[in-house]
This record gives structure tokens, sequence and C-alpha cells, in this order.
């Protein structure tokens, strides 16, 4: 084997608009009232992971909107997806969903999205934070987890998960691979270690989301689901990791619109009095009063954690074994690539 | 929506991963039992291998296939007022399957108590296999003064004492129908009326954790810095919510709190001894 690299560190130099650490969530407290939380789109999140061979429960950095600046203290491997914010390493342009290796003393530069909500960010074998609750994901409601619980500030310094005990190829390829010359790193290649466009997710607007009825469908008018079904709405600025509020044509309700408080989802449609829909995202609250009119399909939650304030949005109705399909294609999908960027590396080693 | 045989409860979907389990739509002791019951049930079954080979009685083979079905595929069970949500993998688990199975097993869980003397033994194992209820938990309060600050005002507002409004808050067992909206915070029932006081107009925005507060006709506590309108009557130094514990929290749902008061001095020291009882 090897010489194992030392791990990876990396420094904020800006922490970009709002960046924290997320890995797949802090799942089985929901019932002590805590989210489960995790990245907003699991889907660019896994991409980006196994892109430098980690598991999909990895940490990785969720960016939104505006990303950081960062300078590796101490040489590694980084993956880079989701939304594409025209990233540079010391002045050169770094293709998205790309893995390369940064140097000691070189400066990454994430600017604005271009389309799409969030990046993610991760480093071989994923960033170092203690696990709380079985979870290294930023809770920012209740201050824990992630990065002392709260998003990256200037100063941060954020260190890999040593990889000595290397798990699963092709982790430990990547992990074995020290490029000794500049000429040997990916960028510098025609053949980098990157998705090509056949493979990646799009976004952007209109955002089209199916949408499985009920629990509580029969506590709007006939009309009301019509209405949601038959109009676009946009997206609010009260959007958030917690839930994203849509504006516009009025669902109205059969009678009231509250209920006596039942579990909230990720993706679960509540509509308050307003009559406007709010769609729960990962930091949502476990339980909830107002009527669910619906819940957006596994395969399609992905689409809205990329939508951004102004976004269109159009829901369509589907049946359980339409979204039960979609979201087979969608995990043999990530299966499939997982097993082409294998094969990337395997052919780079 | 599929209907089981049982009238009272229904079936419903929140999306291909998850099953709500109604038994009702009001807040109410009985429903609330029920949803509980389910709920450690099938955590049982879900996190102690040996629930699965309990012998005596028509259901074991059933068992034996549930369990193999959950540890594929449940992932999450979430209890509310008069539900409980079941998250499962949708590659992994049928909802008629999972949906069959509740239904039997809450045909079981409803079989009354064995009463022969053969049967005594079984009923001790299905007491651990379906335990009856929840645990009571003694939450110690410090009341008014500086942890009370409303103690005061809800006194004058409901024309009692400061002392008749503490012993009618310590007189009650409170059951804990559901913990959400921040992490560790009961929603309990089962409050006295005559202490009931409206919310503040303006809510403060800083609770300090612990802090016992009164809100119209329900009792709770903060397990959390927060910000927040109860009407704050006292603070418990007990810690409901500690994420670096093993326990990371105190209270289940389903469970009872009874609190009691205590003065300052006793308060410190609970404070100082790490917050757990």
């Amino acid at each position: 084997m090897m010489q194992m690299a030392d791990r990876i560190k990396l420094k904020v130099l800006d922490p970009g608009l709002l960046t924290t650490v997320q890995d797949s969530g802090r799942w089985g407290y929901q019932a002590f009232g805590v989210s489960p939380g995790g990245v907003m789109d699991e889907y660019a999140a896994e991409l980006t992971n196994l892109l430098v061979g980690n598991p999909p429960d990895a940490a990785l950095l969720e960016i939104t909107l505006k990303g950081p600046t960062l300078r590796f203290e101490e040489e590694g491997w980084v993956a880079l997806g989701g939304a594409d914010c025209g990233a540079t390493l010391d002045g050169k342009p770094v293709p998205n969903w790309s893995a390369f290796y940064g140097r000691a003393g070189s400066t990454l530069i994430l600017g604005f999205v271009r389309e799409g909500c969030r990046a993610y960010l991760t480093c071989a074998g994923g960033f170092d934070v203690p696990l709380v609750m079985g979870s290294r994901s930023t809770y920012l409601r209740a201050k824990i987890g992630g990065f002392q619980g709260r998003p990256l500030q200037e100063g941060d310094v954020l260190e890999g998960i040593n990889l000595v005990e290397a798990r699963d190829e092709p982790g430990k390829i990547v992990e074995s691979i020290r490029p000794e010359r500049d000429s040997d790193l990916p960028l510098t290649q025609s053949s980098t270690i990157t998705l090509p466009p056949s493979l990646i997710p799009r976004y952007g607007s209109p955002i089209l989301l199916r949408v499985l009825l009920g629990p509580q469908e029969d506590m709007f008018e006939p009309e009301g689901v019509e209405t949601f079904f038959n109009s676009p709405y946009r997206i609010s600025h009260e959007a958030d990791r917690m839930g994203y509020r849509l504006e516009g044509p009025k669902i109205n309700h059969r009678g009231k619109a509250d209920i006596v408080s039942d579990a909230l989802a990720k993706g679960a449609i509540q509509v308050p009095g307003h009559g406007m829909p709010i769609v729960m995202m990962a930091d949502h609250q476990t339980t909830g009063g107002y009527p669910k009119l619906g819940t957006v399909i596994l395969a399609d939650q992905y689409l809205l954690a990329q939508g951004k304030p102004g976004d269109e949005v159009l829901f369509f109705p589907c049946t359980e074994e339409e979204a039960i399909v979609a979201w087979k294609e969608r995990r043999d999908h990530l299966s499939l690539v997982r097993a082409y960027v294998d094969r990337l590396w395997r052919k780079y080693a | 929506m599929s209907v089981s045989e049982n009238p009272s409860v229904r079936f419903l979907a929140m999306g291909e991963a998850c099953v709500v389990v109604e038994f009702g739509n009001t807040i109410d002791p009985e429903v609330n039992e029920r949803v509980h019951r389910l709920a450690r049930c099938l955590q049982n079954l879900l996190s102690r291998p040996e629930a699965t080979t309990y012998q005596g009685t028509f259901y074991r083979q059933e068992y034996r296939s549930w369990s193999e079905v959950a540890r594929a595929g449940i992932r999450e069970l979430v209890p509310t007022y008069r539900s409980l949500a079941v998250y499962f993998d949708p590659l992994e688990v049928k909802r008629q399957a999972l949906e069959a199975q509740i239904t039997q097993l809450l045909q079981e869980i409803d079989v009354p108590e064995p009463a022969g003397a053969l049967e005594a033994e079984a009923g001790s194992q299905r007491e651990k296999t379906f335990p009856r209820q929840g645990k009571t938990v003694i939450i110690p309060v410090c009341y008014g003064g500086e942890y009370g600050p409303d103690l005061a005002f809800v006194a004058q507002h409901t024309g009692l004492s400061e002392e008749e409004v503490v012993k009618i808050h310590t007189s009650r067992t409170y059951r804990v129908y559901m913990l959400g909206f921040l992490p560790g915070f009961p929603y309990l029932g089962g409050m006295d009326e005559r202490i009931a006081t409206p919310r503040l107009e303006t809510p403060r925005t800083r609770i300090p954790a612990g802090s016992v507060g009164i809100a119209g006709t329900q009792t709770g506590f903060y397990p959390m810095e927060s910000p927040g309108g109860w009407r704050i009557i006292g603070r418990t130094p007990i810690k409901a919510f500690d994420p670096f514990s093993d326990t990371p929290f105190l209270l289940f749902p389903g469970d009872f709190v009874q609190f009691k008061s205590i003065g300052e001095g006793e308060y410190r020291k609970i404070e100082e001894s790490g917050g757990r009882p």
C-alpha cells in the first residue's frame, strides 16, 4: 500500500452566503421532534460523493447561491457538483461535476450559482466533524451538528476524515493516488474525472413536480385540488432549508384549514388558511397542524431543492406505482454512475 | 386509501415512503394511548430479536415475517396526537403488506390480557413485547422569581395566589401526547383550566432552556433556548435534551410528566450534577 496522505485541510477565507456541513441526515429522532435534515438535494450530493469514491452518507459542504473561498492548507482530492458556480482553482476554471486535486497553498473560489440553487463540495472520505446523534449534518434550528452547529465562518478550518482504514474501492484507489508532478493532475489532462452532460441532472425554471395526493386531500374542495394541479406557482422569498412557500392561485379548503397535528414528511405540501402551498424541505418540522394536500415524489424532490425564489413550479398528479418506478430508476442510475466513475479512477490510476 | 377491519383506524399515504396509521382526529387520551401502544410494539419488534421468538400463541409466524419485512425497510416511527407515521423504503417494503401486518398487529394488541395460570407467564412475556404504558418522569421546578417571571401575572389573571397556581400545576400528571416543535419539546395534555392563561401578546426573543410555561390550557417546558410566547412560571434544572448524551432525550412520546416544586438550593444542586434525574 502506498503512503497515506496527511488529512486534507481547507481554510475558509470567505464562507459564502450559507455554507453548511451536511450528510444523508439525522434519522431516527423525528419522534422526539428532531428533523432528519441532511442535504437538500440528495441526488447532487450522492453524485458528488461518488466522484471521490465516498459512500452516500459522507459529509460534504452544502453551498447556497454564492459559494465560499477556500484555501488548501493540506493537499488532497475534492469533488464539486450540484449547481454550477463557476469554480476556479488558482484562477483556472474547474469543471463542475468533477474530482480534482488541490495542492497546499492553492485557493478554490466558488462564485454565484449560474443555474440551480445549491452546490456540493466534498473531499475524499468526507469532512470530519463530530457525529452528533449519528449524523454530521448541521441542524441550524437546534444549533447542533456540522461545524459547531452553525454555518461556516471566515477562519474555520475543515479537515477530511482520516482514510487509513479506507473503506471500499474506489475510495481506496482515490486515497492511494498522490500526484507527484503537476502534469499528473487530472485537470491538466484530457481525461479528467468528470461526469459527462449525459449523466448529470439539469436545473432551472419551470420546475415540474409529480405529486401523490394525501393524506388530507379530502379537506380541500375538488376545485381547490384542480387549481393546484392546473396553475403555475412561484417560489417566494420564504424559501429555506425548512420549507418553500409558493405563491399563486389560492387553493380552497372545504372547511377549516387546520387539523390536530400529525406527522410531516420531506416533500409534504401543507396548505394553511391563506391557501398558498408550503413544501416541506430537509429541516422541516416533524409535525404540523395544517392539512396536507399531497407529497412531492422522492424522485422529484431534488428539483425543488435546486429552485430559488422567482422560479416557476408546476404540479402534476401521479400514481404510487409511477413514483416507485421513478425512484428505482434514480437508484439504478446512481449505481451505474458509480460503476462508471470507478472505471475512470482505475484508468487514471 | 384503504380502511382496515377496525373502523376506527385509517391507513393514509404521505408520499410513497410513508404510511400514516390514523386512530382519530381529536386530542383524546384514549386515541393517543393507542398510537403510542402501537409505536412501542413496533419499536420492540424492530429492536429486539427475541420479541420475534415469543411462543405460545397463534401469531408467531406473522411476527417472524413481520420482523423480516420491518428490518429490511422500516426507517422510522413518528407518533403524534392521533396517528403513527411509519416511514419505510418503498423499494424494500410494499405498502399493502405493511398495512396488512399492522392490521394484524393491532388485533393482537387489542386482545385482552390472558387470565389463566398457564397464560400468566405468557402474560409477562406479552407485557415485555407489548408494554402497556409509558413511564412517569418527575420534573423538579423552581417556581416564580427570576425563574418564573410570569407567575405573578398568571396568579393575577386567574385570581389565585402564586402558591395556589403552583399547587394546582403540580397536582396533576400530564400525558406527553407527542414531542415536536423543538427537539424534546413535549406537548402535554390535561392541565387544570383554573390556571389557563393566554400567551404573551409579544413573544420573547429568548426563553432560557428549562423554562416551564402556560399557553392557554396547555403547559410544557422548553428543552432548549428558544424564542416563545408562553407565560413562564418556573424553570427546571433537568436537561430534557442533551445531544451529546447516549440518551439525548429524557421524555418519550407516551410518557407522563409530574412537576414537583423545589427551592433554589435544590435547583442549583441538580444543575451542578449534570441536570439528569
